[in-house]
């Protein structure tokens, strides 16, 4: 039989407050454990939690890029269970009224443009971490708990079940990461943990109404999890769908190392949670007023910035997609080209030089030496014929390991293109001299001979030769001879 | 009449340890509660705002400052037991 895969996506968002959502201890990573914690995010007896301001203009910010409706009217509620992650037996969050619903994010697949709907954004606190002492939780003997993290302020985006392909979910990860990125919210960094998603995945006979019966995996924090996830869940659920057998409502964990998920618990009803009103509290009202002015405090969001490149700055769909996915690449980019024009080289360089070096130092744009205006410089230097192309590399990559100027480094280097005739006419010769196989060759009509004498000048120039110059110098001897 | 099953349920969830003559009395009070709720459901709601809050107030907000916090030990004060600096927990599942 024929099945229909259906996903959707919860992924929590953490916020990028000074200060946790219910109290004034510090959200900042690396303390020694249980040094960022105080009696209220402790939920010791007698304590009142006290709503973060920053949190609710961040969650309104986020719905508001989301294309959701803001509620006027919210409030918070507790959800019951235990496990030693809280440490109040319950967690405060938001149940039947949250801060955002009814949004979407638009995304582009091989399929086409889709829209995949936000069911719901609401507020919560973050739990504590666990330590567990063991290989895993199942053959640990106990475990150690941190409370640092419980308390930390999260969103938590909640899609429609929209998805139908691994493609998909990547798609609107992808966009999700660089909405909130654009807004400012939160880092959304997933191998750091502030942006984490749970997939639920289901899957039903093509043409059938009803979902199947779904499984939902935990706290994936890479997207290469995540798509290994989603296609691993297809297989498996297939399988058991096509030897007659019946999928588990379950929560399952993914075990990055084996590649399998596993079952972690059946999964709880909502009304297993027991939600409640928190009556320590009080509701939230939002008005008009300052909706509006959250939205105009909005930058440009990445569909948008987008169209614009490709409209404004010509640039081709994939190069604008690529640049406006991350928010400090697309400001790298207006960056250089507030000092240089041509877009399309600007594009270039970052997505071929500056991606590659990023990706194999494994680091972040944010922690990169070079400045955008240093980068412009060194495209007009080799748009003035300074240096040639393949030195301009060289030098881009001094530039990424020391932070310094193009000019600084041509200088001490001594990698200044040699444009000077009297100099390259003599190389010329040399070279044609030193090659007559190849000159007899290109008198026989091998033009393949002339790129590689144009080689071995550029050779003897360590690269710095001007190899338009060189070409015209190497011509005009040639046909002399 | 709230059943024996529901109770366990209900207690299992709350991490209660209940004997058999603890479950009889609990389904009786438990069945009153309800019929008491039931009585309560006849009153006529529309037009009435669901409550969220016992008390006149709303958007009672803190500014995002940094404030004291506590020493590992007086957190750690109160823990029957203790590692590292962190709470010890018995085996979870």
């Amino acid at each position: 039989m024929e099945y229909e895969v259906v996903i959707g996506c919860e992924v929590h968002v953490e916020l990028k407050t000074k200060t946790k959502i219910f109290c004034s201890c510090p959200t900042d990573f690396g303390g020694a454990p249980n040094t960022h914690v105080c009696p209220v995010c402790l939920g010791l007896p007698g304590t009142l939690p006290v709503l973060n301001k920053k949190v609710l203009e961040y969650a309104i910010k986020a719905g508001l890029a989301m294309n959701c409706e803001i509620a006027h009217f919210s409030k918070f509620d507790r959800k019951n269970y235990f496990y030693p992650d809280l440490t109040k037996a319950y967690q405060i969050s938001q149940f039947d009224l949250p801060i955002c619903k009814n949004g979407y994010i638009d995304i582009e697949t091989s399929q086409g443009a889709k829209r995949i709907g936000i069911t719901r954004i609401h507020m919560e606190e973050d739990a504590g971490k666990l330590v567990h002492q063991g290989a895993t939780i199942t053959t640990s003997a106990g475990s150690l708990a941190d409370y640092n993290r419980a308390g930390v302020p999260l969103i938590e985006i909640v899609s429609e079940p929209d998805m139908r392909s691994a493609e998909d979910v990547m798609a609107f990860l992808t966009n999700l990461k660089a909405i909130i990125e654009y807004t400012g919210v939160s880092d959304a960094r997933m191998e750091q943990g502030s942006l984490r998603c749970d997939v639920n995945l289901s899957l039903r006979p093509v043409g059938q109404e009803v979902f199947g019966t779904r499984a939902e995996i935990k706290n994936l924090n890479s997207f290469r999890a995540v798509e290994r996830v989603v296609k691993y869940e297809i297989e498996r659920q297939t399988e058991i769908l096509e030897a007659g057998g019946k999928v588990v409502q379950e929560t399952r964990t993914w075990d990055d190392g084996k590649g399998i998920t596993l079952s972690l618990r059946s999964k709880e009803d909502s009304d297993e949670y027991r939600y409640f009103p928190d009556p320590d509290l009080t509701p939230i009202i939002v008005t008009d007023a300052y909706i509006e002015e959250l939205r105009a405090s909005l930058p440009e969001m990445p569909q948008v910035k987008r169209q614009r490149m490709m409209e404004e700055d010509g640039l081709p769909a994939y190069d604008a997609g690529v640049i406006t996915a991350s928010k400090a690449l697309a400001d790298f980019y207006d960056g250089v080209h507030a000092h240089y024009n041509d877009t399309k080289k600007i594009s270039n360089w970052i997505m071929v030089e500056l991606l590659a070096k990023v990706n194999a130092e494994g680091i972040e744009l944010a922690d990169v030496k070079i400045r955008p205006e240093q980068m412009a410089a060194l495209l007009k230097l080799i748009d003035a014929g300074e240096i040639s192309g393949k030195i301009a590399k060289k030098v881009f990559g001094e530039m990424f390991a020391t932070g310094k100027d193009a000019e600084a480094i041509i200088k001490e280097q001594g990698l200044v293109q040699i444009s000077d005739e009297g100099a390259l006419k003599e190389m010329v010769a040399a070279v044609v001299e030193a090659n007559p196989k190849s000159v007899e060759d290109y008198k026989a009509g091998k033009k393949k001979a002339m790129g590689f004498l144009v080689g071995q000048i550029m050779k003897a120039s360590k690269g710095q030769a001007n190899p338009a110059v060189i070409n015209q110098l190497l011509t005009e001897k040639l046909d002399s001879m | 009449m709230i059943s024996k099953e529901v109770v366990e349920k209900v207690a299992k969830l709350s991490r209660l340890n209940l004997d058999e003559a603890e479950i009889a009395l609990y389904a009786e009070q438990l069945s009153q509660i309800l019929d008491t709720m039931e009585g309560l459901q006849q009153i006529d709601t529309d037009g009435v705002v669901p409550l969220a809050h016992v008390l006149p107030i709303e958007n009672v907000f803190r500014e995002d400052d940094v404030g004291q916090c506590f020493r590992q030990e007086e957190v750690l004060a109160n823990a029957p037991e203790q590692s590292d600096g962190m709470f010890q927990v018995p085996k979870i599942v």
